[in-house]
């Protein structure tokens, strides 16, 4: 099992970590018996996330996937950000290991999640 | 700075073992078997290295055969004696924090018809003795226990299951592969009757494992082949690396209590300065009889494999308790075992110390272990949680 230099680098300098007080959309995914939990936190205006933070525990490849599908959806419209699929994430990252492909299911999942919460608020 | 601490993986070789095995690279590359000079050159030392080890474990040189490594010696001795008992009995016993060249060898036999006991640890990691006195049938054949857990370093009581199976006329396995060289093992005073080993767990080569077998015991052939290793073990000898074996076990040997006592003092330094440093850290099997470099530890609520790399980037290498560092994705069945909660096991990671190890690498890992840890519970949201 081997990582690309793309995973290692967001792993060791992940982007956007952290959380946003406040958030105008809110997504959490996954449980620590199966060995990760993302969170992602929006922040929304006109339609265009303006801002976004996460947090996981998990492993290299979770981290990364978190990390860089939060760097896929800055700045992009909702609608936008909805099409970002686990194949993009793996593809933004140079690829995973195959037994860790559902890292990147999750980063997809957590993000739909946010996005679904702030569609719901908004109604 | 580079920092080995993953010693019960595999460890450096030593020098002196090194230039004991180069001979037989380059000139001496006679087939031990073969009865001309050059075969009796490479025979002789094959010989002269089945009488060290046999002294070191104070057993008759013809009950060592070589093979090629820890798992091949489990093998043979447990399918082995599975074959050749099999009309007396097919129940076997092992404990529930196998290494995997013991736990799937048994596995493998229960699905060609034999019957497998596991038999529990208590939460240091140590077999329960009563449990296993339960275990025991009448057409029990077999008792496999390791000698020191790989993982958490917990010793076994191997003398008291060597009792039980003796007065209940079972054969006793026991892997020493991560003992050996570290603790000292007499099978035969004990009532061993098979003992497998590898030579790179103790500053040997790779590649290269013995097998006690006591005189008596009956193994059904696993490998067949030639006449070598009492046809137990059949292939062209590889006589450097049985050489290398040979001086690696009788160098470790030498001063093992100065080592041991030096390794365990590094390990305590390592483990209270790391419960000083860190809140929320479990240290695994701290009640048990240890070996002295083993350190397994349970960070909460980050997960290991982001640990291991992360100790990686700063030179240090560790091995992880987690799954996500395995191709199984399973959390370790060890860890497991001894009632580590699952989400607790992911966070764990070994560190091994050995005898290249030194206070200033112990310090640097610290230091850098401090930092990566704050980093990862920053990131993780069950920190967050539950950090008060």
């Amino acid at each position: 099992m081997e990582y690309t230099d793309k995973v290692m680098d967001h792993f060791s300098n992940p982007r956007n970590m952290g959380v946003i007080d406040n958030p105008d959309g809110y997504g959490k995914i996954g449980n620590a018996s199966c060995g990760d939990i993302m969170e992602i936190f929006l922040k929304i205006e006109n339609e265009i996330i303006v801002d976004v933070k996460f947090r996981t525990f998990g492993c290299a490849s979770a981290i990364a996937s978190s990390s860089v599908s939060t760097e896929m959806i800055l700045g992009k419209t909702v609608e936008e950000a909805l099409e970002v699929t686990n194949k993009k994430v793996v593809e933004a990252l140079g690829g995973l290991p195959a037994v860790k492909m559902h890292c990147s299911v999750l980063a997809e999942e957590a993000i739909k999640a946010a996005i679904e919460d702030y569609l719901s608020k908004k109604k | 700075m580079k920092i080995y601490l993953d010693n019960n993986a595999t460890t450096k070789l030593d020098d002196e073992v090194f230039e004991s095995m180069v001979p037989y690279f380059k000139e001496e590359y006679g087939n031990a078997f073969s009865l001309h000079l050059f075969g009796r050159e490479t025979g002789k030392a094959v010989r002269d290295a089945r009488k060290k080890i046999a002294d070191v474990l104070e057993v008759k040189p013809e009950e060592i055969i070589f093979t090629g490594s820890g798992t091949e010696s489990d093998n043979i001795a447990i399918r082995g004696i599975a074959r050749a008992y099999k009309n007396r009995g097919k129940h076997i016993i092992l404990s529930s924090i196998e290494h995997p060249g013991v736990r799937n060898t048994c596995k493998d036999l229960e699905r060609e018809g034999f019957e497998i006991t596991e038999v529990d640890v208590d939460k240091n990691g140590v077999l329960k003795i009563e449990d296993l006195k339960n275990a025991i049938k009448e057409d029990t054949i077999l008792i496999t226990v390791m000698h020191a857990n790989n993982e958490s370093g917990a010793i076994q009581p191997i003398e008291e299951i060597a009792e039980i199976a003796n007065k209940n006329r079972i054969l006793f396995h026991v892997d020493a592969v991560q003992s050996m060289g570290k603790k000292e093992i007499k099978p035969k005073e004990i009532g061993i009757d098979t003992l497998a080993f590898t030579a790179h767990k103790f500053y040997g080569p790779k590649g290269v494992g013995g097998l006690y077998i006591r005189n008596g015991v009956r193994i059904g052939k696993v490998i067949t082949g030639g006449g070598q290793e009492k046809k137990l073990r059949p292939g062209t000898t590889n006589t450097p690396l049985i050489v290398g074996m040979a001086t690696a076990l009788n160098k470790i040997y030498k001063n093992k209590e100065e080592e041991e006592k030096r390794i365990s003092e590094l390990r305590d330094y390592f483990e209270s300065e790391v419960l000083k440093r860190i809140p929320q850290v479990i240290i695994n099997s701290k009640e048990a009889e240890r070996l002295a470099g083993t350190s397994s530890i349970t960070f909460k609520y980050i997960e290991g494999e982001s640990i291991l790399l992360h100790l990686s980037l700063k030179g240090i290498a560790v091995s992880s308790g987690s799954a996500c560092s395995s191709d199984e994705l399973q959390a370790s069945h060890v860890l497991l075992a001894m009632g580590v909660p699952v989400e607790f096991a992911h966070g764990t990671i070994r560190f091994s110390i050995g005898k290249y190890n030194t206070k200033k690498e112990i310090d640097y890992t610290l230091d850098n272990l401090v930092e990566i840890i704050e980093k990862l519970r920053k990131m993780s949201p069950l920190w967050d949680e539950n950090k008060n």
